[in-house]
């Protein structure tokens, strides 16, 4: 075995942080999924008739769908029949505020990291904390409120404001999109919803922190955010769940709709649970990601962190559908061990002069595999469409592997689409520079990969880029070559 | 504080050192010269402990330390640094965030607090002065882009900020026009100190007319096989290295 090799597997060893448990009784529905599963969660959350329709509309449609199996990742057939759909925290009153939130499920964000007292946050920024199915706190409602700004739970969003539920559910992703997209709409539990006002500049940063705690249990959440003319809004997403031997499924779905001059900046560190060392366990992580810049100027960014998982599929994409509109996908995404991951974005550029820009940065590490997949579209009328994307992997070690797949699909002759790729390891020289300076081969593997990831951390807000650092340092722990 | 005897090293299955000694004490600047293929650069990395080396004979001790049993990060913390005759380019870490976590893990190593930002940046003002270089080059990424002279311009400011106590200087003129290696030269002896000590391993003479050293020593075939004071270097000027090669074959 190589130097190299024999490195990276001491590196390697690092523990999932997050994987404690909390001991919380649950409401739970009974295993499997049918019509009279999809009626009990509806009537869970005291649905009108209108979303129960839509709900079992989508799930007919999915059983006449098949699984996708074009992904470069490969894992046994999963038995739909096997996962808990609904699952609840059991509080004894339904909490009016948030000193009245369990004490145990306050301790678990505590230990998270994550506070739901509104005064000890340092910085502004609200959290909407879903654990399982449903979301139990949403903070600094009264604040936003006062600008017009909705911040809830989905479910709390379907009650009492179903008009714009109704008119916005479903349009960027139909129902019927994709198979994992497809059954999100059937079983979709809670999530958090976002409507900005026009002209409104949310003065805090917007987060939905999201914990899978159950056992068997899937997570189906659902975010929507609307910006409407001319506001602006930066969403953060978090998630983790406990350690467990077998997998856990979470096919979430978001949609972003930006209309005029409105502009979206949406970002995720993702962080579930990625299985052992030896590939035991570990979320399956399908999620449908979409956002519409339906208005002209309209701007939606996808800035997107992925550590975790056993198996990540999700292409955050962006229509450009209004004229001058900008789409924009930042990502950096590290396997290790037995990781894998396929994900990218899309862009669909249809309006006039609309601009986007994709920044791919992998990082491979143990006997994982690491794809970019990524398509560039400019219909027709889209004149002066401008695209440029740069999909860079960095490799550790000699047993993982890199791809990538781009399309690019151009039906008119003005654009300009342009597509920068590389591909390199960390350098045993680059790693004997830091050392001869005293810095140890972990630090220097840390600083190494913080300084290629460097374009997309920047994108991250302040709070988060400094989270999401620690996090790529911890993901490589042991992985050099 | 440097003490090399009957070192042996190989690369592969060739032997590169056979057999070399040499005895540095504080203070002092040693010039190692010899004819390319002699093992100059061997012995820097060497000292670095650079692992595509092997060591098969001979012992080095720093300060009465066995050098060789140490990681290249302690041996730097002890306080051995490597100018690199080709500098590495670390895309997207600038100069400055290299340095602030050279020198404080260096610190953390020994027992020390780290520096604040405002105090490293006051000692980032101060050195930058030293060595003549300027801040916008310590903002971009570590030696990417770098010309020659900034590369070598910045390998002495790290010298300077991580104030080491013995400093090898691997061929640092080479790629220098006259004026970039008189500005090195000088950030060099600036540098100099009675604590301090400089071993400079170059095949030109030109370095040593900016670098004085206290003892110049001729490498060949992988051992020092002649050392004089700074003249020696002059005498290698004028008449190459054929005398020596004569002399040792002699």
């Amino acid at each position: 075995m190589s130097k190299d090799t024999q490195i990276l597997e001491n590196i390697t060893q690092s523990e999932y942080k997050y994987g404690f448990e909390t001991k919380i009784e649950a409401d739970e529905a009974p295993k499997g999924l049918s019509e009279d599963i999809i009626r009990f969660i509806s009537e869970k959350k005291k649905e009108p008739q209108w979303m129960l329709d839509w709900r079992l509309k989508a799930y007919r449609h999915w059983l006449t769908l098949k699984e996708p199996r074009w992904p470069n990742v490969t894992y046994p057939e999963i038995n739909y029949q096997d996962v808990i759909y609904y699952s609840a925290p059991k509080q004894k009153i339904k909490p009016n505020s948030l000193d009245e939130i369990d004490p145990e499920l306050r301790a678990t964000f505590e230990k998270l990291g994550i506070s739901l007292d509104e005064q000890k946050r340092l910085t502004g920024v609200a959290v909407d904390a879903v654990i399982d199915s449903v979301s139990i706190a949403t903070t600094f409602k009264k604040k936003l409120g006062e600008l017009g700004i909705i911040f809830c739970s989905m479910s709390e969003a379907v009650e009492n404001h179903p008009e714009l539920v109704k008119k916005y559910i479903g349009s960027v992703v139909p129902a019927s999109d994709n198979y994992f997209a497809a059954l999100n709409s059937a079983v979709f539990s809670d999530g958090s919803f976002c409507y900005i006002p026009k002209g409104v500049r949310c003065p805090m940063e917007l987060s939905t922190y999201f914990r899978i705690n159950a056992a068997n249990t899937g997570q189906f959440e659902r975010t929507l955010i609307v910006a409407d003319e001319g506001s602006y809004v930066s969403y953060l997403e978090g998630c983790t769940a406990p350690m467990r031997d077998e997998n856990q499924l979470h096919a979430a779905v978001v949609e972003i709709i930006a209309h005029e001059k409105a502009e979206v900046k949406y970002s995720t560190v993702q962080n579930w649970y990625p299985g052992s060392k030896e590939g035991k366990g570990g979320i399956y992580n399908f999620v449908t990601k979409r956002g519409i810049c339906l208005g002209d100027y309209s701007k939606i960014s996808w800035t997107q962190v992925e550590t975790g998982s056993a198996i990540t599929w999700k292409y955050p994409s962006v229509i450009l559908k209004g004229d001058y509109s900008v789409g924009e996908f930042y990502s950096v995404a590290v396997t290790n061990n037995y990781q894998q991951a396929d994900t990218g974005t899309k862009m669909i550029h249809i309006g006039k002069n609309t601009k986007s820009r994709i920044v791919s940065k992998g990082i491979s590490a143990g006997k994982s595999q690491n794809s970019y997949r990524g398509l560039v579209r400019v219909l027709r009328r889209a004149e002066n469409a401008r695209n440029f994307s740069q999909c860079d992997s960095l490799l550790m070690g000699d047993r993982c592997g890199a791809h990538t797949f781009p399309y690019i699909e151009v039906d008119n002759p003005t654009a300009q689409v342009e597509h920068e790729a590389t591909t390199s390891k960390i350098g045993e020289d680059q790693i004997f520079y830091c050392n001869q300076r005293g810095i140890d081969t972990e630090t220097a593997v840390a600083l190494i990969v913080n300084g290629y990831a460097k374009e997309v951390l920047n994108q991250l807000p302040m709070e988060f880029a400094v989270e999401a650092q620690k996090l790529l340092a911890i993901s490589l722990e042991g992985s050099v070559g | 504080m440097l003490s090399i005897k009957n070192l042996q090293a190989n690369i592969g299955d060739k032997q590169i050192l056979k057999g070399l000694n040499l005895e540095v004490k504080a203070g002092e600047v040693h010039a190692i010269m010899g004819p390319n293929g002699s093992g100059k650069s061997t012995l820097a990395s060497v000292l670095a402990g650079r692992e595509d080396y092997e060591v098969t004979g001979g012992e080095v001790l720093f300060y009465g330390k066995d050098l060789l049993e140490l990681s290249p990060e302690e041996r730097a913390r002890e306080g051995i640094f490597l100018a690199f005759q080709y500098p590495i380019e670390i895309p997207g870490v600038s100069t400055t965030n290299f340095l602030k976590t050279a020198v404080n893990e260096v610190r953390k190593a020994r027992g020390q607090e780290p520096l604040d930002a405002v105090q490293f940046l006051t000692r980032m003002k101060e050195k930058m002065k030293l060595v003549e270089i300027n801040q916008a080059l310590l903002s971009r990424s570590l030696n990417e882009g770098f010309s020659g002279g900034e590369k070598k311009r910045n390998e002495i400011f790290q010298m300077a900020m991580l104030e080491p106590k013995l400093a090898i200087l691997d061929e640092t003129d080479s790629g220098l026009d006259i004026d970039a290696l008189r500005i090195v030269a000088e950030g060099v002896n600036k540098l100099r100190t009675k604590d301090n000590a400089t071993v400079v391993v170059t095949h030109y003479q030109r370095l040593l007319d900016y670098i004085i050293p206290d003892f110049v020593h001729v490498l060949y075939q992988g051992r020092i096989v002649k050392s004089g004071p700074k003249e020696l270097a002059l005498e290698l000027e004028e008449k190459g290295y054929d005398w020596i090669k004569d002399e040792v074959s002699a």
